[in-house]
């Protein structure tokens, strides 16, 4: 539990609000695997965008993308997260995300709802996790029929 | 008043006087602190100067009053007693009363001063404070004082009326500006209007601050962030503009055309609008510099003048932030470093005077800054001599570098060439930073320098950094954006002309007007797949500068030079050193901004950059060489001086067998083994016969396998680009290619490892080899140290000198006598003269056939002369000339 209130610190701008926000997480699909990221890390999600190609840049990195004259830097989360392509890039949706002051958009196969999971309802990190994900992850819920994996924005950033 | 110049000295007078406070007081407490009352008498020091300087009378003559105090109680003529303390204080107070007044009305406020500045100089001039002096005495001490004050301001007075202009001659910022800095002791004073402050008296003081208040209702001081907000917002309405152009050109009957058109022109109105407010006259930069100068005449003794022209040149305010430190740093360096002392000026029939002028002018959407001064110029020996001592150069590449070369190792770090590293300048750590700090600008720094005649460092900047003018090219399939700046001009060359485009082992080079550009293809930078067949297609090559490198970076497709706003790159991708930025086109399509520099240093190596210049001469008279030329497969040229080969052959495949891995074939009765030129392919068949090219060293011998034997050429040789790659001692231009000269030594010794083993026993001789050229020095050096000799060689006599001063003993100095012209006599004397050398042998060689050399060379004591360049003919020679010299040592 604390690792999520450590993560909760990080401030969007929205703090007023930001009660009403601390248990809600963004739900999307990778890989047939359901993945949250806090609520008030996102910026906003959007349909499959043009992405510039950025050559030379690392493999995790999809490339640029316009968001209303905002350059955008758009992480390739399969492979960010040692999964495969799963094809062209502008064929994933988007779920902008605000990191270091700065907007990332994350590349995802599909994004579902928003969840409210109270804090007590998030377990540790199962150790056995592979070493990748584990270091991205904050925490894992139980629900009715499957696992959702919480993960750390900043710790999915931060891998140059 | 000079506003930013205001808003600085505040700055920097608040923060002195927070430290004098605390100081002050620390001073009370312990009276005896040398260190302490230094430290103060500096900080109201720099407040009294600065204030001088920008003409802030009233604060000045405050602080000079208190500065005085200081100064007698830093030598100790005035006891530190908590009254004379409390005085101090009390001139520090008003002094920072009339900081505050002038912050708020960006005027001196009329406050009378007159009565503290009595009091203070009564107290500098007591001679001392002493615990029991009496009220009275003090009193009375103080009243003479003040008379004497009056007395000696009514004089100055009377010499200011006297002399108006001279007393406080104006520097009018906006106009040229040409303060003479001489070892006065007053500052000019700087005001805007000279006309007013020529006519200028204690009254005028009021009109001047009444002038003040009408430029202040005339402008307001806006915070820079809501400027740099503004440009962005900008940034953001030009591409907005850009893409609605884009959408109305598919529909020209839109009823939206008109409004469109109507937005364009005002969009660009206002970024023209928001530029200028960002612009600031390039003098905001300068405005330090006469003072800088000044100072900088007091340390070092140099008088010099400064001439500013063009202050009133605009520039973008980061870029003006970005270049006030180099262009300091480049000022000091030249009142330091290039002018010379009075003396020497003298001696040397200049003014005594020096000249620094500083230009600035814009020039097709950049501005130009010139910083000339008449001084020593740069010394290009001691230049060399230092980046050779520090390793920056080898004294191989030393030898081939030209002058403009040379220069540019000036900014290289650690070179600084003065003697004497002075407190101004000559840490060696300032024009590296200096280039450094331009190039990020987007900006180039040149040099020009003439021994004797002085230096001009041109820097080119852009106007402003958000908005840059950009080529928009396509590589790759993708579509990038190189800043025009660093674009020289652009070449097409049409696919059938594809055969200017010469390979030099696998690199690519393009002749453009006698000069060999390396080229780069922008899709292996970028690592993108070319799409097109580049055999079939016109060649698109974007000729680039980066500092002194030039190469062609070679792109599919060129569109349009565009006006792009220059946005930062994600933090994602800071480390890829390939791109500076990203923009985003009319269409909204994002793309990035290439970073030639970065390019430059990632895909173009030193070798292939260097440019490369025909019409410069690496040697003085004409040499002509007899090079042989060949293929080594691949259609691949090499070619090798005919003087070193000693046969051609052909050789029947069948002849050649194998022996512990290594090809041989059975030559003249004995063995001789067979290579292949390294690096070099076979395409097709091995040819039967095999050519064979044949270098015979006494006994030894080896063969050279190679594709074709082409043709013989007499050139003029001169190696043009240094090879890194065993076996190719560079490359040089024949018979109008680029073709690679192999280094012969490099074969033999790898088809006979034991070569030297078998040889270097047999003579321990030690030859010094002088030669400007740096391949002659090569060839020589292979040739006689595949003969056993360990030979030395250097390209001028002061080098040679400087090896005989050292314990190294020759017995064999062979030098070029072309290159060493008319120095030639003295350094043979120079030589016999020294203890060891009385019997040293002697050789000449020449590139010239005509007689008269060799007559001069035997003349002039050479004990033989040969014409370059025949290998075994100067072995023969060396064993001669030492058996000779041997018997007559013996025989003596």
């Amino acid at each position: 539990m604390s690792q999520v209130a450590t993560s909760s610190t990080r401030t969007t701008g929205h703090s007023d609000s930001h009660l009403a926000y601390q248990n809600q997480y963004v739900s999307f699909l990778l890989d047939g695997q359901l993945l949250g990221i806090p609520v008030r890390s996102v910026q906003e999600v959007l349909n499959p965008q043009t992405i510039a190609n950025t050559p030379r840049s690392r493999n995790e990195i999809a490339g640029l993308l316009n968001l209303r004259g905002q350059i955008v830097t758009a992480v390739n989360l399969r492979k960010r997260m040692g999964l495969a392509d799963k094809g062209p890039e502008d064929e994933y949706m988007n779920v902008v995300v605000i990191g270091d002051g700065e907007s990332f958009s994350l590349l995802v196969d599909e994004v579902g709802d928003v969840m409210n999971i109270p804090s007590e309802k998030i377990e540790a990190v199962p150790s056995t996790l592979d070493p990748t994900w584990k270091s991205v992850t904050v925490g894992v819920s139980q629900l009715e029929d499957r696992l959702l994996i919480i993960l750390d924005v900043d710790a999915v950033l931060d891998f140059v | 008043m000079d506003d930013e110049l205001l808003q600085e000295f505040l700055a920097e007078s608040w923060e002195m006087m927070a430290r004098l406070d605390n100081e002050i007081v620390l001073l009370e407490k312990d009276p005896s602190s040398e260190e302490l009352i230094a430290s103060i008498f500096r900080a109201i020091h720099t407040v009294k100067g600065t204030c001088g300087f920008i003409g802030l009378e009233k604060i000045g003559k405050v602080s000079h009053s208190t500065e005085n105090v200081l100064g007698k109680m830093r030598d100790r003529e005035l006891e530190i007693v908590p009254d004379s303390i409390s005085l101090v204080l009390e001139g520090i107070d008003r002094v920072k009363e009339l900081m505050e007044g002038l912050e708020a009305t960006s005027a001196e406020p009329d406050v009378d001063s007159s009565e503290l500045i009595e009091r203070l100089d009564a107290l500098a001039n007591s001679g001392g404070v002493t615990e029991e002096v009496a009220a009275d005495d003090l009193d009375a001490q103080i009243e003479a004082a003040r008379l004497a004050t009056l007395a000696r301001i009514e004089e100055e007075k009377a010499a200011k009326e006297a002399s108006p202009v001279e007393a406080e001659a104006p520097v009018a910022v906006p106009e040229v500006a040409t303060p003479v800095i001489e070892e006065k002791k007053t500052v000019a004073p700087v005001v805007n209007k000279p006309s007013q402050s020529a006519t200028k008296n204690a009254s005028g003081e009021k009109e001047a601050g009444a002038g003040h208040s009408v430029v202040a209702d005339l402008t307001i001081r806006v915070n820079v962030n809501v400027l740099d907000t503004l440009m962005n917002l900008v940034g953001e309405l030009v591409l907005t503009r850009n893409q609605l152009i884009q959408l109305s050109r598919l529909d020209e009957e839109s009823r939206y055309a008109a409004p469109i058109t109507h937005l364009n022109r005002v969009t660009t109105d206002l970024q023209e609008g928001v530029m200028k407010t960002r612009m600031q006259p390039i003098g905001n930069a300068w405005n330090k510099l006469p003072r800088l100068v000044r100072d900088l005449s007091q340390v070092t003794g140099h008088k010099i003048e400064l001439e500013m022209n063009g202050a009133d040149t605009e520039l973008d305010r980061t870029v003006l932030e970005a270049i006030r430190d180099p262009l300091t740093h480049m000022v000091r360096n030249s009142a330091d470093h290039g002018i010379e002392s009075p003396e020497m000026r003298k001696s040397l029939g200049k003014n005594e005077a020096g000249l620094l002028k500083l230009d600035a002018f814009h020039e097709g959407g950049h501005v130009i800054i010139e910083i000339q001064d008449d001084g020593a110029g740069i010394n290009t020996e001691k230049v060399l001599a230092k980046a050779i001592a520090n390793g920056v150069v080898s004294e191989q590449e030393a030898g081939s570098m030209r002058q403009n070369e040379v220069l540019n190792l000036i900014f290289n770090a650690g070179l600084s060439t003065s003697e004497q590293v002075s407190s101004v300048s000559g840490r060696g750590v300032g024009m590296d930073v200096v280039k450094t700090q331009i190039e990020q600008i987007g900006g180039a720094v040149e040099l020009q320098s003439e021994m004797g005649a002085g230096t001009t460092v041109r820097i080119k900047i852009p106007l402003t950094l958000a908005i840059v003018s950009a080529l928009i090219v396509k590589s790759g399939g993708e579509i990038f954006a190189i800043p025009q700046l660093g674009v020289m001009e652009l070449v097409r060359v049409a696919a059938e002309d594809r055969s200017r485009i010469e390979r030099i082992h696998d690199k690519e080079v393009f002749r453009l007007r006698d000069k060999l550009l390396p080229l780069v293809y922008l899709n292996d930078v970028l690592g993108l797949e070319d799409l097109e067949n580049r055999e079939e297609i016109d060649v698109n090559i974007a000729v680039v500068q980066v500092g002194d490198q030039q190469f062609g970076l070679v792109v599919n497709e060129v569109f349009d030079t565009e006006e792009i706003v220059v946005k930062p790159m994600g933090s994602l991708l800071k480390d890829v050193e390939i791109y500076q930025g990203t923009t985003i086109l009319g269409d909204g399509q994002v793309i990035m901004i290439l970073d030639l520099a970065g390019i430059a240093a990632q895909f173009v190596t030193d070798s292939t950059a260097s440019s490369i210049d025909d019409s410069e001469k690496t040697t003085s008279g004409i040499e002509l060489t007899r090079m042989l030329m060949f293929d080594v497969g691949n259609g691949s040229m090499m070619s090798v001086p005919l003087s070193l080969i000693s046969r051609l052959e052909e050789i029947p495949q069948d002849k050649i067998e194998t022996s512990g891995g290594q090809s041989v074939v059975q030559y003249q009765g004995g063995l001789i083994p067979l290579l292949g030129a390294d690096g070099a392919s076979w395409t097709g068949e091995v040819p039967d016969p095999q050519p064979v090219i044949v270098f015979s060293e006494g006994v030894q011998s080896m063969g050279l396998m190679v594709e074709e034997i082409q043709d013989i050429i007499e050139e003029e040789l001169s190696i043009q680009m240094q090879s890194n790659r065993p076996g190719v001692l560079g490359s040089a231009i024949i018979g109008e290619k680029a073709v690679e000269v192999i280094d012969t030594q490099h074969y033999v010794i790898k088809a006979n490892p034991d070569w030297f083993s078998q040889t270097s026993e047999v003579k321990s001789s030690h030859v010094l080899v002088i030669d400007e050229s740096l391949f002659f020095r090569h060839l020589v050096a292979t040739t006689i140290e595949s003969d056993g000799y360990s030979v030395k060689t250097v390209a001028t006599i002061d080098e040679a000198v400087l090896c005989l001063d050292k314990d190294d003993q020759f017995q064999t100095i062979i030098a070029d006598v072309d290159s060493l012209g008319e120095g030639l006599e003295e350094f043979l004397a120079t030589v016999k003269s020294k203890t060891g050398y009385e019997n040293v042998s002697l050789i000449s060689l020449s590139g010239n056939v005509n007689g008269n050399h060799e007559a001069r060379a035997l003349a002039a004591g050479f004990d033989r002369h040969l014409v370059k360049f025949n290998a075994k003919q100067l072995v023969g020679a060396i064993q001669e000339v030492n058996d000779r010299v041997k018997t007559v040592g013996a025989s003596a």
